[in-house]
């Protein structure tokens, strides 16, 4: 019971008799008998439609999903317009393949032509990939954009995400290019370590904005510095953030990346999410993976392809900028159908909400004893002390004895808070509440 | 069709959120205007309606595109995974709070281990490629722990996935390239001569890529241990033998599985698919993402010891694992030969049901899928592999992967899964059969093929050219 093969068993012998088999043993006579599994797999047996639902819906049920949610640090809640999954749930793009026969994959070329137009909107670059699996691994692929023969030592801020620099030293514990960390001062990229350590051997520098304690870099000033020794600025960005800060385009950045899971994509445990790369125009043959481009037909019709593909592993092989060939295309989708219903207002009211919320509770917070570490404009994520971790501890335990999962903590008591527009202000004010109340006990 | 950009109206738009409350930012602001498209929800929704109606999916149609396993998605896997206590979860939380993904992910592992005979596996590796990048990782770990540094080479045949070689390059491998022998087989002699005390592995994908279980296999991964290498195994194509054969008996120390072709959840026009790499036991205090152990009935995360690092954020794309692991679920044991058997099965009826008018590139039983080559046919009338393919198009069916692999010529590769009907099969046989008489009768006339699609072979020169990859504002 359970299969999907739809042939019955009468059929499958009939097919296997014109091929002429008499059974399937006999069929598989070119796999050598001394390889052959003559043991039944251990897994259970198949079940039916039914038991599985049940046994998912089971196993969903021992996850706890949180009422009110002030933690990010990379994966972030937002609110997702209805129309979202009722578009990306469409079967015509759900269960398509890269749209290698550009006559019948129109529709999903075009959907990757306007979310590439989408990302260079918000990141003020000149050309956007169809994306990368996410956030780390963008910005692990933009390091290796930029490195040259004589420039093989990529700079990473110590205010990158920990995630992401794992995923960049990972990629070069590959290549075998060297990773430096820049050190921080006052929760931002030390600038005198940075110009210090930027010299004709360095190939870039990545800068994280807002970065992971929730400050905003002075990005100016690391353009200057990095662009003064010829190496490249890559900046990794929260795209709900560029619906208002100074993007990377003006910024003069060569590469931009970011998580493109805040843009109607679910948390759902870490995945799949969505990793979008923007370069300016110097860079653009050097961006990895998919690319489409427009063009027109036999016809003189407007269309799109595929395009720039010599860069890529099918072509290039060993010789390819990367290995990269699935991307994360319906993911991609969903963040172009989010921002098509959000558009520029709702995105603008995400992001100001954001950063109301997360100054509202930053000063509740304050006012119920905890102290902010750094003093810096932020977005929507900032630190704040306690006495130690045990205080940490109670204070994260007594909000989820109350369906409130608190900030992350970090160590040494600190815990790094995010709010969203998902917050409200009674959810701050209750927050609040219940940190004073372990403080003072 | 018209661009989301074209139909944006300054001032429309539906109101999801309220207006922001009062707040200053106190850092740079952004100067240039964000032109994201202004659009009712009703134009958002219709608009991309056009869009799916000019895309194909397998659960719309026949997709027998070779070296993807296009088999169809079934519903129940959506289901599965589109429950809040799945998508509603944040990766940060804590133990307590998320049993249930770390069950899903402790089974899944267990069961992709017993298909493939491996010991342990990461399901952090997002695709494929991904996962051979893993992979390979690992190997390169594993001769450095052993204070090993010569070992730079990995051995790739000429048939191989382009993502082989180029994994390999990222990984810091030189790639040396070995030719396959005329049946499409691994060419020993090449082998062994390619072999040596700078091998640090073989990359192989069996059945190959021309669709042939290569029966030399013990003697191949026999041959790379004894030079002191390992045996990668890219799981493109297990599709064919799992519950038949494992990569982990034939002596391969190391594969990835793509979850989003054999494991039935969606390609997504092209992602999220999901590429876990599994490996036997002594590699794994190298695996990357994150290791669940069970202390007093309650599941941990913890970190291997000596991991290569992270190869993505968090534990990878957890929700296509929800849907691999219920469709493994559903299908059961019996379920997976069933399946394997099956894709042969259908892979081979459509070969013997063409090959009296289709030259096959090997003539021997294939496996899930079989490569044509219209060489002959190219020299002959001048009509290519693609003018054939994009016939097929005027027929509504998707057509098969095109020049792949590179050692045959003009070639059709053909897959088409285990989950298409007898009738599926056949008519897809009579427009095969349909477009080669066609050809024979109009050669000229299949330069101009496809003639009903509303695009029509695309300009790819000019589009590389002078790119336009993203809508003209025009200011």
């Amino acid at each position: 019971m359970g299969t999907y093969v739809p042939n019955t068993k009468a059929e499958q012998q009939k097919m296997l008799e014109s091929c002429g088999f008499q059974s399937f043993d006999e069929m598989y006579a070119c796999i050598p008998e001394e390889l052959r599994l003559r043991k039944p797999l251990e897994l259970p047996e198949g079940k039916t439609e039914l038991e599985v639902t049940r046994a998912a819906e089971a196993a969903a049920r021992k996850n706890r999903v949180y009422t009110t949610v002030f933690r990010g640090a990379g994966a972030y809640r937002h609110f997702i317009p209805s129309i979202v999954r009722e578009v990306v749930g469409k079967e015509e793009f759900r269960t398509a393949y890269t749209p290698y026969q550009a006559e019948i994959s129109q529709g999903v070329l075009q959907s990757i032509f306007e979310f590439q137009t989408d990302i260079c909107e918000l990141t003020g670059m000149a050309a956007a990939n169809a994306s990368v699996y996410d956030g780390a691994t963008a910005a692990a692929e933009a390091c290796e954009m930029c490195r040259e023969k004589t420039r093989q030592r990529i700079l990473v801020s110590a205010t990158v995400d920990p995630k992401i620099l794992s995923v960049v030293r990972t990629y070069s514990f590959g290549r075998g290019t060297e990773v430096a960390v820049v050190p921080e001062k006052d929760g931002v990229t030390d600038p005198d370590a940075l110009r210090q350590m930027t010299d004709a051997e360095t190939a870039c520098l990545l800068l994280q904005q807002p970065n992971r304690y929730g400050c905003m870099e002075d990005a100016d000033t690391a353009a200057e510095i990095v662009h003064g020794a010829k190496a490249k600025l890559i900046m990794s960005c929260n795209p709900i953030a560029l619906a208002v800060m100074k993007t990377p385009g003006e910024t003069g950045a060569d590469i931009a990346v970011g998580e493109g899971q805040p843009l109607g994509l679910p948390l759902g445990f870490g995945g799949p999410y969505l990793g979008f790369m923007a370069a300016d125009e110097k860079m653009m043959r050097k961006l990895p993976g998919r690319i489409v481009g427009e063009t027109t037909d036999m016809n003189g019709t407007r269309c799109y392809v595929l395009t720039l593909q010599a860069r890529e592993q099918h072509i290039r092989r060993e010789k390819a900028g990367s290995n990269i060939c699935s991307n994360e295309a319906l993911c991609a989708l969903t963040a172009a159908v989010y921002l098509a219903a959000m558009g520029p207002e709702n995105l603008k009211r995400a992001a100001l909400t954001c950063h109301a919320n997360a100054a509202s509770l930053k000063a509740k917070l304050t006012e119920s004893g905890m102290k902010p570490v750094h003093c810096r404009p932020f977005f929507h994520e900032f630190v704040m002390q306690t006495a130690d971790e045990a205080q940490a501890e109670r204070i994260l335990a007594a909000l989820d004895r109350e369906d409130i999962l608190g900030g992350l903590p970090l160590g040494d008591g600190k815990i790094l808070w995010c709010a969203t527009e998902m917050n409200t202000p009674e959810e701050i004010g209750r927050t609040a509440a219940i940190v004073k109340e372990v403080l003072q006990a | 069709m018209k661009l989301v950009f074209e139909r944006s109206v300054p001032g429309r738009g539906t109101a999801y959120l309220p207006e922001a409350p009062e707040t200053t930012l106190d850092f740079p602001l952004r100067e240039r205007p964000l032109r994201l498209p202004e659009l009712a929800e009703n134009q958002v929704d219709r608009h991309y309606t056009e869009l799916a109606g000019e895309t194909r999916g397998v659960n719309g149609g026949f997709y027998p595109l070779g070296s993807c396993t296009m088999k169809y998605n079934p519903a129940v896997l959506e289901t599965a995974a589109n429950q809040p206590g799945f998508t509603d979860v944040h990766p940060l939380q804590p133990d307590e709070s998320v049993q249930g993904c770390l069950e899903v992910m402790r089974l899944a592992e267990r069961y992709l281990c017993e298909i493939t005979g491996m010991d342990a596996m990461t399901l952090q590796p997002a695709a494929g490629a991904h996962g051979e990048f893993t992979g390979l990782l690992l190997i390169k770990a594993w001769h450095r722990s052993r204070g090993d540094l010569a070992r730079t080479k990995v051995i790739v045949p000429d048939s191989a996935h382009g993502t082989n070689p180029a994994s390999a390059a990222m990984a810091g491998f030189e790639v040396v390239n070995i030719p396959s022998d005329s049946h499409g087989y691994v060419d020993l002699n090449a082998l062994r001569s390619a072999a040596g005390p700078d091998t640090a592995g073989l990359m192989l994908t069996n059945p190959n890529t021309v669709g042939l279980f290569d029966p030399h296999i013990a003697e191949i991964t026999r041959i790379v241990h004894d030079a002191g290498g390992l045996n990668y195994y890219d799981g493109a194509n297990l599709n064919a033998i799992m519950g038949i054969a494992r990569p982990g008996d034939m002596g391969f120390d190391v594969v990835h599985i793509n979850l989003h072709k054999t494991f039935a959840t969606p390609h997504g026009g092209g992602g999220p698919g999901s590429g876990p790499s599994g490996c036997k036991a002594f590699l794994k205090q190298f695996l990357p993402g994150i290791r669940i152990s069970e202390e007093n009935g309650m599941l941990r995360r913890a970190e291997a010891e000596s991991r290569i690092g992270d190869v993505r954020s968090f534990a990878g794309n957890f929700l296509v694992v929800v849907k691999a692991l219920a469709y493994l679920a559903m299908i059961g044991r019996e379920g997976v030969t069933e399946t394997a058997s099956n894709a042969v099965l259908n892979a081979n009826y459509m070969m013997n049901r063409l090959k009296d008018l289709y030259p096959m590139a090997y003539d021997a039983t294939c496996m899930h899928e079989f490569v044509m080559t219209l060489e002959q046919m190219k020299h002959d009338t001048g009509v290519s592999a693609l003018d054939m393919a994009k016939a097929l198009l005027d027929y509504g069916m998707h057509p098969p992967t095109m020049y792949f692999p590179l050692i045959v010529h003009e070639a059709l590769m053909v897959e088409p899964t285990e989950t298409e009907t007898m009738e599926t099969l056949d008519e897809a046989v009579d427009v095969f059969r349909k477009i080669m008489e066609e050809a024979k009768a109009d050669p000229e006339r299949m330069h101009e093929r496809p003639l009903t699609t509303r695009v029509r072979r695309p300009d790819e020169v000019k589009a590389a050219r002078k790119p336009v990859v993203r809508y003209d504002f025009g200011t």
